[in-house]
């Protein structure tokens, strides 16, 4: 646990050390603003509520969150550091956990500098919180599901433009699984079994639950679940992976 | 504290290891000699734990590396081929994440931390991020963070690469100050740091030990061990060389240079034995005017040719896989 902790902490600060921080959030903050007031329309739409916020957030985590994760392991292998981190007493599940909570967590800090949006509508009308509450819930969550994509498809090259393409390319299938644009090619054809299954993996179908206020466990368990399982082939990569 | 038994390491086909064993003990300094892509880095990083050997064992202070991986890796200082480290770190906030990775914090993780900064002589350099340091401060950095924890076992891969002389001069004195309770490899290309600084020389080409002795013994693998070197007045003569080849033990002579009335012999002895005496009783006999007689001691680089040259000159790219 102490090790998880000073790597999460060396992570951490090394992304503020950089201008990566600021840029990242700056970016952030402005696109989800246009998002919400100019696509989504959240004066327009008369609620009061962050909806048009949540509903654009999957688009904007698709490019946003590869490139905070992109450098997570390739920048190790590149710069050659990964040896010296490989060969402190640190395990490898030790190391990609505290790379991981230190890069949740920062977009965690993004995610909670778009309280103004929140003071915007309480300001406005009368909100359900509640119901905000549960969508940042949701938001961080997913921010975990696609950072662990992010981490693990890193591990494989030390090449970081390649992680960020491949990472876009996964995550926008998992938000895609749920839409009849991929359903379409399997009806007809596959077990409806199937069908189901590949649909319940969408990040979307989880994600809007929980921005309309129900926190079903089995969302939550979803993503915890999705998380685990992309964080435990990033250690099973970076394990075979580290000395190439 | 270091056994190292039948190691080997295979990339696909490539064999980058074969067969390699040996042993270090307490208080020892062992050199790494070979050439590029010998295997050196890969033995190192397999010693380290960073690479898992294709077959063999290597037992560090009574761990097994592949077994106890995490027991090895607190016992042992290394620094990796180039001194990598975050860049993005000052030095100071790099060696605050080591010490506390290594389990220090309070009091005792700054008294380590200034130790091994005073040791490595990183004092002006604290606070500056580690990628603007030029490649002799990053290396010391390295080796700062190796012995913050004072291990047991030191592992430096070219430890001098890129130093200048006096920062050489600097790191040598400390590898020999620290080598008294600690077992420590080093890999060098530098000849003259294996006499400089190691009880033991290790001579590894195309993957396997070549050598394996004391730096003394390794020089007198030379065909230059005891040869003598003798310079004369006057111009050269085939009677001379002739005289010369018949002292026992003299296996030949050859005409190193002459000019201005002067002139230079190499005289090589029958496996290496001594030979000065007999060629300054000579010269004495047949009143010669020696200007120089020098016995050598034998000359590394010629042993190191010998020993890593390929027998059968092979495709350069295979010569260029690095390990």
């Amino acid at each position: 646990m102490q090790n998880i902790l000073t790597i999460y902490r060396r992570e951490l600060s090394s992304y503020f050390a950089t201008p990566v921080a600021y840029v990242f959030i700056v970016i952030f903050l402005m696109l989800s603003g246009i998002f919400t007031f100019y696509l989504g329309g959240l004066f327009e739409r008369g609620q009061a509520d962050l909806q048009p916020f949540f509903s654009y957030l999957p688009w904007l985590y698709l490019f946003l969150v590869p490139a905070i994760s992109m450098g997570m392991w390739a920048e190790e292998r590149k710069s050659g550091s990964i040896e010296l981190l490989m060969t402190l007493p640190v395990s490898v599940t030790q190391a990609v956990a505290g790379k991981f909570l230190a890069a949740w967590l920062f977009i965690g800090i993004a995610l909670f500098l778009t309280f103004p949006l929140w003071i915007t509508i309480n300001y406005l009308g009368d909100p359900d919180n509640a119901v905000v509450f549960s969508g940042y819930i949701g938001a961080f969550l997913m921010a975990g599901a696609y950072l662990a994509i992010g981490s693990c498809v890193s591990a494989i090259t030390r090449n970081q433009v390649i992680a960020f393409v491949i990472s876009i390319v996964v995550c926008f299938g998992f938000i895609l699984s749920g839409f009849p644009m991929v359903l379409d090619f399997f009806t007809g054809w596959a077990p409806q079994v199937l069908i189901n299954a590949i649909s319940s993996m969408s990040f979307l179908t989880h994600f809007n639950s929980i921005t309309k206020g129900v926190v079903d466990l089995r969302d939550i368990i979803y993503f915890v679940s999705f998380i685990g399982c992309w964080l435990f082939a990033n250690i099973i990569l970076v394990e075979m992976k580290k000395s190439d | 504290m270091i056994k190292v038994k039948n190691l080997s390491k295979k990339f696909d086909d490539f064999t980058a290891v074969d067969d390699i064993s040996f042993t270090v003990k307490k208080g020892e300094v062992l050199g790494f000699l070979g050439p590029n892509g010998a295997g050196k880095s890969t033995t190192m990083k397999m010693i380290t734990g960073f690479l898992n050997p294709s077959s063999g064992t290597v037992v560090v202070c009574d761990n097994d590396v592949v077994k106890k991986p995490i027991e090895v890796k607190k016992r042992i200082g290394y620094l990796p081929e180039g001194a990598p480290a975050y860049d993005d770190m000052t030095v100071v906030g790099f060696l605050r994440f080591i010490a506390s990775v290594r389990g220090f914090n309070g009091v005792e993780k700054e008294n380590r931390i200034n130790n091994a900064v005073e040791k490595s002589n990183l004092q002006d350099v604290l606070y500056k991020t580690i990628e603007t340091l030029s490649k002799g401060f990053k290396r010391r950095v390295g080796i700062a963070q190796a012995i913050l924890h004072d291990p047991a076992v030191l592992i430096l891969d070219e430890p001098t690469d890129g130093l200048d002389p006096n920062q050489k001069h600097e790191v040598r004195k400390l590898i020999k100050e620290m080598a008294k309770d600690k077992a420590i490899i080093i890999s060098t290309h530098i000849l003259e740091e294996v006499d400089a600084i190691c009880d033991r020389a290790i001579v590894i080409a195309d993957g396997a030990l070549q050598f394996d002795g004391t730096p003394r013994e390794l020089e007198s693998k030379s065909i230059y061990f005891n040869s003598v070197r003798l310079s004369l007045d006057g111009y050269p003569s085939l009677n001379v060389e002739k005289l010369i080849c018949k002292i026992e033990d003299v296996d030949s002579v050859e005409l190193v240079f002459s000019e201005e009335e002067k002139t230079t012999y190499q005289i090589f002895s029958v496996n290496g034995k001594s030979i000065s005496r007999a060629v300054n009783e000579l010269a004495n006999n047949e009143g010669w005017v020696v200007d120089e007689l020098v016995v050598e001691k034998g000359r590394l680089d010629d042993v190191f040719r010998r020993m890593t040259k390929h027998p059968v000159s092979l495709p350069d790219e295979s010569l260029e896989v690095s390990a």
